[in-house]
């Protein structure tokens, strides 16, 4: 039972390393892939979660979305290249029902330009839902909380 | 023609106790002369110059103009305080416990610190945290910590006089739940200010009890008359903006206008989806799916309904000089810019719903933020768009913009969108009011 749950354990934080390497590394296709079907991808930030407002930067219900903005961007969105770097912090499970499990961790993204600036473009949480169904982990909910207001010029990649 | 002589915004009410100079050291460069074309030709240096920055702040963020800062809603309650700007200056929005509400500067008449350090507060009274002097809600000094000094030694000298000393007072009017401020005594009344046209299309999209659904900001790096100039080009959307043309968006092809207030500072942009059959089906119900055919996986995304009957789907409205309101397909927001020096500028957007709402339109209202702000699917461009005329125009103060789409005059045109009029009318009211 605990080597089960170990393993489980270890296969959300293979998805969640994943996630943000695939990001990292350009693979903006695999982005997707991480999520389960109807699966809702949240943008916000800590003053919109405060104060209950449900509209944040990017709400995305269903995979077909997330394909829309993965598209729009490829195709469609003009912006100056740029790369990610996520640095994440220790996961906490805070809650598990069956085979979803709430987990929680910190982030920050550095933001490189082309003209090789390099900022901190975002610190926050994630707020998951994983779902462990089927030997599989994959995003039932991935909500990311910014926790400035502020955006520096334009957020298009996925954090 | 002559611009009017400008009154500099040296008497505001309550200040004559203690006269405030409000130096007029700002001058345009000597050498800066705007170029031949009028207000077809911009010269670049308006967006790269200190001096033209410093003297903005005076003719316009402190000079007869009205400017938003913030939603009637954030200070609804009596103590309610709401931090917000005028340009550079900082400012408090209050409401008071007899419910008027009142804008000051947030700056303490001591040392001249701030005095609420929070976006959004509740209080009985302002206390300047500094050395404690405290202020009623409208701004008036109530008391001075230590003003008798202690066991009868130190404070301050016998004539000091609270009622001489106060937070310094702002005019306000409310307006379609928007707080308006202005720093001078020689602004017009604010319905004036806006005219006929701009204020009932505001009453068409605004008076309506306003919900606060979502707010962010975006620093964009460019000077905020790029912003004000490019949320006013019905040019660029179709050209820059392609995600409505990539995803096959139908009912692209719409009927639209431009209509320029009468002085010409403010503007309407608006459009109708050109097949608008469905008059009978949304008055049986008022909610309908737009059915926009399309590419999109996800095509809930642009799940709408028709709420009102002029055919108007999208609308931008500016108002002179930081203000914009959007209704675009049913997503409301307020966007206001505040200049955060010559090459940066701090775009905020509150989106909105009516406290009216259904669940469902609320949700579709939520779902169609996606199409605009930081990360908008349709207008994320103007983050960047804007620095690359602030970096392309940086070296070369004495070129200018040629902006002739349209023709040379700023003049309203309700048979096309194909036009750069509004830009050209906001240049017409800067030039006015900076006496260039």
């Amino acid at each position: 039972m605990l080597m089960q749950a170990t393993a489980t354990y270890e296969k959300i934080h293979q998805l969640l390393r994943d996630y943000c390497h695939a990001l990292d590394d350009g693979e903006v296709d695999r982005w997707t892939s991480f999520f389960q079907d109807d699966a809702i991808y949240q943008i916000t930030t800590r003053e919109n979660l405060a104060n209950g407002y449900p509209l944040g930067i990017v709400l995305c219900e269903g995979r077909g979305m997330m394909e829309d903005r993965i598209k729009a961007l490829k195709t469609a969105n003009i912006f100056e290249s740029h790369t990610y770097c996520h640095i994440t912090g220790p996961l906490d499970v805070v809650e598990q029902m069956e085979d979803r499990w709430a987990v929680r961790s910190n982030f920050a993204v550095y933001r490189t330009m082309y003209t090789g600036e390099a900022t901190l473009f975002a610190t926050g949480k994630y707020l998951d839902v994983v779902d462990t169904s089927g030997g599989q982990a994959s995003f039932a909910e991935r909500v990311v909380v910014i926790d400035s207001r502020t955006i520096d010029t334009l957020l298009v990649y996925p954090l | 023609m002559q611009p009017p002589t400008m009154q500099t915004a040296s008497s505001c009410p309550g200040a004559s106790a203690a006269p405030i100079t409000q130096a007029s050291a700002a001058t345009p460069p000597a050498d800066f002369r705007w170029p031949e074309g009028g207000v077809a030709r911009v010269p670049f240096q308006v967006f790269s110059d200190p001096a033209i920055y410093a003297l903005e702040q005076e003719k316009i963020f402190r000079g007869p103009v009205w400017h938003y800062l913030c939603l009637e809603t954030e200070v609804r309650k009596p103590g309610d305080i709401k931090t917000s700007w005028l340009g550079d200056t900082p400012i408090i929005v209050t409401r008071d416990e007899n419910g008027a509400v009142h804008a000051m500067i947030n700056r303490c008449a001591h040392k001249g610190a701030l005095v609420c350090l929070k976006e959004r507060d509740n209080k009985p009274s302002l206390t300047c945290v500094y050395h404690s002097w405290n202020y009623a809600l409208d701004g008036k000094l109530k008391s001075v910590a230590f003003q008798d000094g202690i066991r009868g030694k130190g404070g301050m000298p016998e004539d000091f006089d609270p009622a001489r000393h106060r937070l310094e007072p702002l005019r306000v009017e409310l307006y379609c739940g928007m707080v308006f401020g202005t720093y001078s005594q020689e602004t017009e009344p604010l319905r004036d200010f806006l005219g006929e046209r701009i204020g009932a299309f505001m009453e068409r999209n605004m008076d309506h009890p306003l919900k606060i659904l979502g707010v962010h900001s975006q620093i964009i790096h460019n000077n905020w008359k790029l912003y004000a100039e490019n949320v006013r080009d019905s040019y660029h959307a179709t050209l820059l903006h392609t995600f409505y043309t990539t995803f096959k968006v139908n009912r692209l092809d719409m009927d639209g206008g431009i209509v320029l207030s009468d002085k010409k500072w403010h503007h309407i942009s608006y459009s109708k989806r050109a097949t608008l059959q469905a008059a009978d089906e949304y008055k049986q119900a008022n909610v309908h799916a737009a059915k926009y055919g399309s590419d999109l996986d996800g095509p809930e995304l642009l799940k709408a309904w028709d709420g009102f009957d002029d055919g108007i789907t999208h609308s931008i409205q500016t108002v002179f000089p930081t203000l914009v309101m959007q209704l675009t397909l049913n997503s409301l927001a307020v966007r206001f810019f505040v200049p955060r020096g010559v090459d940066k500028t701090e775009l905020f957007w509150v989106f909105l719903g009516y406290e009216t709402d259904t669940p469902e339109q609320q949700k579709m209202r939520v779902m169609q933020g996606n199409l605009t702000g930081a990360a908008g699917l349709v207008a994320l461009e103007d983050g960047c768009i804007n620095s690359f005329v602030q970096r392309g125009t940086g070296s070369s103060p004495q070129q200018s913009a040629f902006i002739e789409m349209g023709g040379r005059t700023a003049e309203s045109n309700e048979s096309s969108r194909a036009t750069e009029a509004a830009v050209r009318g906001f240049w017409h009211g800067y030039r006015e009011i900076m006496g260039f």
